[in-house]
């Protein structure tokens, strides 16, 4: 059992109030935030699924986009916590330009939740929301193209999990990487932490300032990402390979012939698989389309952790509402 | 109230008549008389002391939304001449997307009812292109041209159809008014809310690539070269179209641009909300729905490009595209925003910021703001001479203020340089030899 | 000919836009190294000793610190504690030992070697975090969370939690709702080097290494080998 000197008078936390983007959390925001999802996961595994650390705090998911998998491990992570958790849905068309965000805004600031948690169709939908709110602290749950925080720290606790340190691993992240906010989250999270990414995906999926180099200077943090257009090439020794899901309206918007020759392409095989690492791990935020950006066999096989990103989900969640919602945070202007 | 006024020792650039000297300026009943070094106070004259100022022609404005009839919410004909007065206009062209269209004699004259019985300052109508703006059935372009429109836009879409824009130059041709066209092909800047880029990137928002605004300016100026019309770019905002304009000129085609302030001294970084550094994390007031204009703020180089473009004369004048919007309309996601900024009150201000850097010298822009608008319309405006209504702006070149949205007289708020420090502001403009700010 | 190609994102020269770009990762080391910096204790130095003060109410005031356990004391205070655990439960069967996170933890550990040697009984050793069961967050919490870690099954065991310093009592209170959540053990006892009285619950040891009289502006810590290097009780009392 490690022992470490732990004796200032205060309990560490992340600095920022809101989780908006791992763009603002620094490798100690992330580790500390890996410390609490160890002991989360401890409360998961128990018999009785049930601490008093939220008792009496109120956590609002905002939900947008309808999302059962999210909504439901959020929803679930409050009330471990003993928190009161309402559940906010809407039809998701914005027709009404938005002003329904706006006005939601207000009520819900006026009712002084604890946590908002907000998914929304929208890229910026978080910050916009964050930006109305005093004391509360928004989660973002997904913004348009832009973010999926939460996501992105669970795929990074479920590799240093498995492999045990994030740091100079090889990350492989094939497919649709413009319209995911997960590939965007994780480029961030990822290089925050030291991994050596490699991007594999079509041309016309791959964000345009990536592939024709327009945008490189010198202190872009993204500057050591490889691109890599043969999947075999880009599968060499890796270590983690993250699996983004193909959405047919790729096809219908016309950045794709067809979900076919996407699969001939850039689908995950485990004849592809060979040339990875032997104990590299395959991982998908899911759904996943079987057949289509990976094969069921690698999906369910052994070297696939897909299934435990969905505890280790409740677990992030967990420790990211804990501390959010209770912690001392220095930097109140994010 | 008489309309004389002498103007004392003020700087005067009229580059209309490659005037700059420091002289005074007299103006009996709205004309101007006289500019004499040293003019003696008539009687029945007011004064105006614009010394350390400098003195030129009000500015014409060929590009702004005025919302009347139809959106008053947002700003009406008032307001909006009111604020193109503080900005140091005195002429300014309302666009046609009001609600209804400008499309028919009826509308077009309550404009002009409204203008003559609210406005401050000098309104010419632009008519559409089409009916209700649809891009399907031309309008009665002759009725209007009676009515004085200034010529015939679309804008806040394009004209998609090219058979159409081909017939509207072919048409307008006959009457020597030009198409003003809103260049954007629509399956290119599809869901688009901002410039295709690293910053859209960044955000994770549909981006509308340069080319979708070229790739219509190619075709409209290959259309008035076949047809012989006119056409005139609006808010031209990307360096290939400055190329292609450039090109189509030597060719001897009747293109013109024009360009907004903010085109000229903003780029698409502002979206990300007032960070200095590019890559810190973004701040909870990113997304800054102020800064959402279509087309929209671009590349740094294509800022550059503009600029340059002015100096060198491919940029024909300066236009605001002035887009006022109520904070309804701006307060919401970005993808939900509507597009535009509330740019008469600041456009001067931020141009000057392009003087004191030292990229164009200060006769260029008050050329591209008088004198080369005026020659567009084929008036005798924008200018000082002796005879000519006596619009007039007055300014301190180095007077700094603070741009503060909430004091503005336009109803439209929404502008992406609250709290700028800017130096160049007006102090004082006259319509013809009335000081109406 | 090779089929695919690998780009990298290489730099290239500066451009305008970039002029005044931050290094991101320059930011958030920079950043990183302020957090190290505030943890970082302050040596002080008394009588010509130096002796490390963790004491965090002492950054601001002037304290003066006085060791009130040598390590033999300690010792002597353990072995007795853990004779008199023996004796009220006769023997060591069905007993757990459960330290409280931080410190609580290798006194645990001390006691179930010293049982050991008396009894030749390894008694089970567990963990525990009351971080999640605060009824009042600022109360003197640790730095960071560590799992709980009770691998055996407490129902019908004699718990016996371990801890430093008993103090107000809520902590206490805290663990004892912890362990109700984990299962129904047969007793719970509690085992302290310290106590030092002021209670705000009803609340009292079973087993007391010493007690000692203290003042709310005063601060007791438990300095222990495992942890802090050496094996001391401190009392830091501010000069008034």
């Amino acid at each position: 059992m490690k022992l470490t000197t732990n004796d200032t008078n205060t309990r560490k936390s992340i600095r920022q109030k809101h989780i908006l983007d791992l763009d603002a959390l620094n490798q100690s925001d992330i580790e500390l935030i890996f410390e609490n999802t160890d002991s989360m996961m401890e409360v998961l595994n128990r018999g009785i699924r049930k601490v008093p650390a939220l008792r009496g705090k109120t956590i609002i998911t905002l939900f947008y986009e309808s999302s059962t998998r999210t909504r439901v491990s959020f929803e679930q992570a409050g009330k471990i916590l003993s928190a009161d958790v309402i559940n906010v849905s809407s039809d998701g068309s914005s027709t009404k330009k938005g002003e329904s965000l706006y006005n939601t805004a207000l009520t819900l600031q006026a009712m002084k939740a604890d946590a908002i948690v907000i998914r929304h169709q929208h890229s910026g939908a978080a910050y916009f929301l964050a930006q109305q709110m005093e004391s509360t602290s928004i989660i973002n749950a997904g913004d348009g193209m832009h973010a999926h925080p939460t996501q992105s720290l669970l795929d990074l606790y479920t590799i240093k999990k498995h492999l045990g340190t994030i740091s100079s691993k090889k990350v492989v992240i094939i497919g649709d990487l413009l319209y995911s906010r997960v590939a965007r989250s994780n480029l961030w999270g990822l290089t925050t932490m030291g991994a050596n990414i490699v991007l594999c995906g079509p041309n016309t999926l791959l964000p345009q300032d990536f592939q024709d180099n327009r945008l490189l200077e010198t202190n872009h943090p993204f500057r050591n990402i490889q691109i890599e257009e043969n999947i075999g090439t880009a599968l060499e020794d890796a270590d983690v390979v993250m699996a983004l899901r193909l959405q047919s309206e790729r096809q219908k918007a016309g950045h794709l012939p067809s979900l076919r020759e996407y699969s001939r392409r850039f689908g995950i095989t485990s004849e592809r698989l060979k040339v990875a690492k032997p104990d590299a791990i395959i991982m998908h935020p899911g759904p996943m389309n079987e057949g289509v950006e990976i094969e069921s066999d690698v999906a369910h096989g052994p070297q696939s952790v897909i299934e435990s990103q969905v505890t280790t989900g409740v677990a992030i969640r967990m420790a990211i509402l804990y501390d959010l919602i209770t912690g001392n945070h220095s930097e109140k202007e994010l | 109230m008489a309309a004389n006024v002498l103007i004392k020792g003020g700087r005067i650039i009229d580059p209309s008549q490659s005037i700059d000297e420091i002289s005074d300026l007299l103006v009996t009943d709205g004309i101007i008389t006289e500019i004499k070094t040293s003019i003696d106070r008539p009687r029945n004259s007011d004064v105006f002391d614009a010394e350390g100022k400098i003195v030129c022609p009000g500015f014409i404005d060929l590009h702004c939304h005025l919302r009347e009839p139809g959106e008053e919410y947002k700003e009406t004909i008032q307001t909006g001449t009111a604020a193109a007065a503080a900005g140091g206009f005195t002429t300014v062209c309302a666009m046609p997307n009001t609600i209804p269209t400008m499309d028919n004699q009826s509308v077009v004259e309550y404009v002009l009812k409204k203008a003559r019985e609210t406005a401050q300052i000098r309104v010419l109508p632009i008519g559409s292109v089409t009916i209700g703006r649809k891009g399907k059935q031309l309008s009665e372009m002759s009725e209007l041209a009676k009515l004085g429109v200034i010529g015939f836009s679309d804008d806040g879409d394009p004209v998609e159809d090219p058979n159409i824009m081909r017939q509207a130059l072919s048409y307008s041709a006959g009457l020597n008014l030009p198409i003003i066209n809103h260049c954007e092909v629509p399956a290119l800047a599809e869901g688009a809310s901002m410039n295709e880029g690293w910053v859209s990137n960044r955000l994770g928002l549909k981006g509308m690539p340069n080319s979708a605004e070229e790739v219509m300016v190619a075709r409209d100026l290959s259309l008035a070269e076949l047809t012989g019309g006119r056409i005139h770019i609006a808010h031209a905002s990307t360096v290939g179209t400055l190329n292609l304009i450039k090109a189509a000129k030597a060719r001897g085609i009747k293109g013109t641009c024009e360009v907004t302030p903010h085109h000229l001294t903003l780029s698409e970084r502002l979206v990300m909300g007032p960070t200095e550094d590019s890559f810190v994390p973004l701040a909870r007031n990113a997304y800054d729905t102020n800064a959402k204009v279509n087309p929209p703020l671009r590349n740094q180089s294509d800022v550059s490009a503009m600029v340059e473009g002015l100096q060198n004369g491919t940029v024909d004048v300066i236009a605001t595209d002035h887009a006022p919007h109520n904070e309804v309309d701006k307060t919401t996601t970005f993808q939900d925003a509507a597009f535009g900024i509330s740019v008469l009150e600041t456009a001067f201000g931020s141009l000057m910021t392009l003087v004191d850097n030292g990229h164009i010298d200060i006769t260029t822009l008050i050329k591209k703001l008088t004198a080369d608008p005026a020659k567009f319309l084929g008036m005798g405006i924008g200018n000082l001479k002796k005879g000519s209504n006596a619009d007039i702006t007055v300014f301190d070149p180095s007077e700094t203020w603070i741009v503060n949205s909430q004091t503005f007289l336009s109803k439209g708020k929404n502008t992406p340089l609250e709290g700028t420090l800017l130096k160049g502001k007006i102090k004082a403009t006259f319509y013809k030899g009335r000081k109406i700010y | 000919m090779v089929s695919g190609r690998i780009r990298s994102l290489h730099p290239l020269s500066q451009s305008r836009e970039s002029a005044k770009g931050a290094n991101a990762s320059s930011y958030q080391v920079g950043v990183a190294r302020l957090r190290n910096a505030s943890c970082r204790p302050r040596r002080r130095f008394f009588f010509g000793k130096s002796s490390f003060i963790y004491n965090p109410s002492a950054t601001s005031t002037n304290m003066s610190v006085k060791k009130i356990q040598t390590d033999v004391q300690m010792k002597r205070a353990l072995t007795r504690i853990s004779h008199e655990i023996l004796e009220r439960n006769s023997g060591a069967k069905d007993l757990i030992l459960v330290g409280m996170h931080s410190r609580g933890v290798p006194l645990a550990f001390r006691i179930r070697n010293l049982i050991s040697s008396y009894e030749g009984q390894t008694v089970d050793v567990g963990s525990l975090d009351i971080g999640l069961y605060r009824d009042d967050i600022s109360e003197k919490p640790q730095a960071t969370m560590k799992p709980t870690d009770i691998s055996v099954d407490i129902n019908g065991r004699i718990v016996v939690l371990v801890d430093d310093v008993l103090y107000t009592g809520r902590s206490i209170r805290a663990a004892m709702d912890a362990i109700n959540d984990l299962g129904r053990p047969s007793q719970i006892q509690l085992a302290v080097l310290i106590d030092r009285g002021h209670r705000e619950l009803p609340i009292r040891a079973d087993f007391v290494g010493k007690n000692v009289p203290t003042s709310q502006e005063e601060d007791v810590a438990v300095k222990l080998a495992e942890i802090d290097g050496l094996d001391e009780v401190i009392i830091s009392s501010p000069i008034t």
